[in-house]
């Protein structure tokens, strides 16, 4: 049996007065590719940054329900490990003000590492992993910012990767990049799943469809439908769902 | 380990988030403790509005009417003088010069902003003093005038600089309706954005006095100092602050004197943080 | 007859920047008049030797060295507070009653007149705390005095840094302090630095502060500790334009540009460090 890496009950959210999330109650299996997609405002990137807990920097963040990771309430784990555990791909490449090398070890060094051989590891080690270990070996000094759009997208994943994550979610990865980079970024994330849990939330409909193993279909704070890709692209039971997919509003 | 490091960095990183609040309160305290001292010889109303300042006499009469009117009127001359000039130099730089104009005038507005006080005082000494004394034919050009030509002047960069955030503040769109509707530039300004930065500019005037109002230096080394009641524009005045910095190093630590310099500090903390608090509502009500 | 409207507004143009050129002028006027005046008077004797003759002749060594002192010790104790009650303001205050009242005392705190400051800290450092009129009251009341403007321009610099990179941070489990100690700060020191130096080049001109709590009105010699007594720019500067009569009017305005140069270099630094930077910043 497949187990079950994140288990979320009745999960309900508002920032303020915005009803945001609305009982959400779904499992996340582990090792799968889960793509969340419905149109902006429909609460999955909400739905992804309560994951890691990333919502509790928002001051007016209220939520009831629970999420449980391998069996632990998530507000019962130190935020810090927590994160550690989950790590998170932004939607455009925020790499840090930093060299590539210093871009990849910076969660390495937060959790106390120091030693000079086993970041260099570890570090090679993520950026391979991430594809692009090729492409900047000899350059690891350099200012990330001077990276291509697409390679700074898989310094991010790598970034991510070293702090040996469990789950890895990505909150729109390819939004800001070209045909090709979203290629190998897709091409990296169908690898990481033998390794890791991936959470794709997506605005790109074909993307879910190429990616992900199961797709949950968010609308206004519910969750409409949740099934295995092929399903959901075929036979959706849900009228909305089919709608959206078929690119009838959204 | 980490923890505890971080848990006590965060604490002191809140007690000096206080750090301003308890400054503001040890100020006023202090100066309540010296200050108030005063009132068991004098009634507050007899320090406020009796006519004569005269601290070492025996006994001392202690009367800081002459002061205040002092203070007020360089400081009405001073307003009279900078408001227009500061705020039509605020239009100027924000809405017409042309950019390079604009870094240029912005650069000398700092400029006079970083010249000292005291600086400020001497020059005034030795250009505007005389200049004034012959203008007017005065026997001494250490007046009330000199000191509010030269405080409208350091009241420039306060006045300006805010004034000049207020009228960037104001939406482009209110803008491009104008222009849209046929207005000139000019009528834009006049009717659209003087009227929509209002509050700001308002506060820009408010801080710009009590840039004045405060000012000690320059306004002791240029207005002569004479503790009398003023009847005109043209003769020798003292003012609150100058009284303080002048006085001070004489007074006799406990002497009533001493005391009354500090009630004048009460005085003069009570009048900017009226100034002060009214400004920043002023300001966060434009937000 | 119609007004025409395009007569009003060069009419008002032209006193707008009449209002301009009356500001913009006499600084220009008086900065060139200083240069002019004083230079003469600028030799190595002048700078670095002590006065004599009841400061009529001689130089102002123990003046400058004076507001070095003062500038020294009150950045000392300003920076670190503003600093980080800068950090409380822009990473932890909650958008609620209490982070109101601090920043109503930060406003407050700048527009308290100088010479009140004179007046507290001849209260509490001088005579509460007997430190006497001595650098560490004079270097402390100023500390207080220019706190206002670290913190204001610390704030800024500290929240123009994105939040996305806060973000980026959290996310890979760094701590908060962490975030701000090798993300935030680092990336702030040009706004930090900008406005520590422009508080210093406010300490440096300030006169009515340190009055009463540490300016010698002649002492021709260097402090031994910073329980000492010195003399100082600003208050030299008064001293010989107002209390001491038949001073040379070369060594006044002399005095003056020493003091105007001071402020003006720390303030050219700003700009230079505002400069840099802004051709470096990639975000």
């Amino acid at each position: 049996m497949t187990q079950i890496k994140f288990n979320i009950k009745g999960l309900n959210i508002w920032f303020g007065s915005i009803y945001a999330l609305r009982q959400i109650s779904m499992d996340i299996l582990a090792n799968e590719i889960l793509s969340v997609i419905g149109p902006s405002n429909s609460g999955k990137t909400t739905f992804l940054r309560m994951l890691n807990r990333l919502n509790d920097l928002s001051q007016n963040f209220r939520m009831n329900g629970t999420v449980m990771l391998m069996g632990r309430d998530i507000r019962g784990i130190d935020a810090e490990l927590l994160r550690k555990r989950v790590g998170m791909v932004f939607a455009l490449p925020l790499v840090l003000p930093l060299s590539i090398f210093d871009n990849t070890a910076y969660g390495l060094r937060m959790h106390g590492i120091k030693n000079m051989k086993i970041l260099k590891n570890k570090i090679e080690e993520s950026l391979r992993e991430a594809h692009l270990w090729e492409e900047v070996k000899d350059r690891l000094d350099e200012e990330a910012f001077k990276l291509s759009g697409g390679q700074q997208q898989r310094l991010c994943i790598a970034r991510t990767l070293a702090v040996e994550p469990e789950v890895i979610l990505f909150d729109e990865p390819c939004s800001g990049l070209d045909p090709i980079s979203t290629a190998k970024v897709e091409d990296t994330m169908v690898k990481l799943k033998q390794k890791y849990t991936v959470v794709l939330v997506t605005n790109n409909v074909k993307q879910a469809a190429r990616v992900g193993d199961r797709t949950a279909f968010f609308l206004n704070g519910e969750l409409i439908e949740l099934d295995t890709t092929d399903k959901i692209f075929t036979v959706p039971k849900d009228k909305r769902t089919d709608d959206y997919i078929r690119g009838k509003f959204g | 380990m980490r923890k505890l490091k971080e848990f006590i960095i965060e604490k002191l990183i809140l007690i000096c988030g206080l750090a301003s609040i308890f400054f503001v309160v040890l100020i006023f305290l202090f100066l309540l403790k010296e200050g108030l001292a005063v009132f068991k010889t004098v009634s507050p109303f007899k320090f406020l509005f009796s006519r004569s300042w005269y601290p070492i006499s025996e006994p001392p009469q202690l009367g800081i009417l002459p002061l205040i009117l002092g203070s007020l009127l360089i400081t009405a001359g001073a307003a009279i003088i900078s408001i227009p000039i500061g705020i039509g130099c605020a239009i100027y730089i924000a809405e017409i010069a042309p950019l390079k104009v604009k870094e240029v005038l912005k650069a000398g507005i700092e400029l006079l902003a970083a010249i000292p006080s005291v600086v400020l005082g001497f020059i005034g000494m030795v250009t505007l003093v005389p200049l004034v004394r012959t203008m007017f034919h005065l026997p001494t050009g250490l007046t009330a005038l000199s000191g509010s030509i030269m405080l409208a002047f350091m009241a420039m960069p306060t006045i300006v600089s805010i004034a000049e955030d207020a009228l960037y503040s104001v939406p482009k769109t209110y803008k491009e309706g104008a222009f849209a509707l046929g207005a000139t530039h000019w009528q834009m300004i006049w009717r659209v954005m003087l009227p929509a930065a209002s509050g700001g500019m308002l506060a820009a005037i408010m801080l710009g006095i009590g840039r004045v109002i405060g000012e000690t230096m320059a306004v002791m080394m240029i207005t002569g100092n004479a503790a009398v009641i003023p009847n005109s524009i043209l003769i020798p005045v003292r003012t609150l602050t100058a009284t303080i910095a002048a006085e001070m190093g004489e007074a006799v630590t406990g002497s009533e004197h001493y005391f009354a310099l500090f009630a004048i500090g009460i005085v003069l903390f009570i009048i900017s943080f009226a100034i002060n608090v009214t400004a920043d509502i002023l300001l966060h009500k434009r937000q | 007859m119609i007004k025409n409207p395009y007569r009003t507004q060069n009419i008002a143009f032209f006193f707008l920047f009449l209002a301009t050129l009356l500001i913009v002028i006499p600084v220009g006027l008086i900065v060139v008049l200083i240069i002019q005046k004083g230079l003469p008077a600028i030799n190595w004797q002048f700078l670095f030797s002590l006065p004599r003759q009841g400061m009529r002749a001689g130089g102002i060594f123990p003046a400058i060295i004076g507001t070095i002192y003062l500038v020294a010790g009150a950045i000392i104790f300003a920076l670190p507070i503003g600093l980080l009650a800068a950090v409380y303001l822009s990473e932890y205050a909650k958008d609620n009653l209490l982070t109101r009242i601090i920043k109503l005392a930060i406003v407050n705190l700048s527009g308290v007149p100088s010479v009140v400051y004179g007046l507290f800290g001849l209260v509490l450092f001088v005579v509460f705390f007997k430190f006497g009129a001595s650098i560490i009251s004079g270097s402390l009341t100023l500390g207080i005095m220019i706190l206002p403007v670290i913190i204001t321009t610390s704030r800024e610099a500290l929240e123009s840094v994105p939040y996305s990179f806060r973000e980026v941070s959290l996310s890979l489990g760094a701590s908060k302090w962490q975030t701000i100690r090798h993300i935030v700060l680092p990336n702030a020191i040009p706004g930090i630095l900008t406005g520590t130096i422009l508080g210093l080049g406010r300490v440096a001109g300030e006169t009515a502060p340190i009055l009463f709590t540490v300016a010698a009105f002649y002492l021709p010699q260097l402090p031994k500790s910073i329980f000492d007594q010195v003399m100082a720019l600003p208050y030299h500067l008064y001293v010989i334009s107002t209390q001491v009569p038949n001073v040379d009017e070369k060594m006044r305005y002399g005095t003056a540009l020493v003091l105007l140069a001071l402020v003006l270099f720390m303030n050219l630094v700003t700009v230079i460090i505002r400069y840099k930077f802004r051709k470096k910043k990639k975000w």
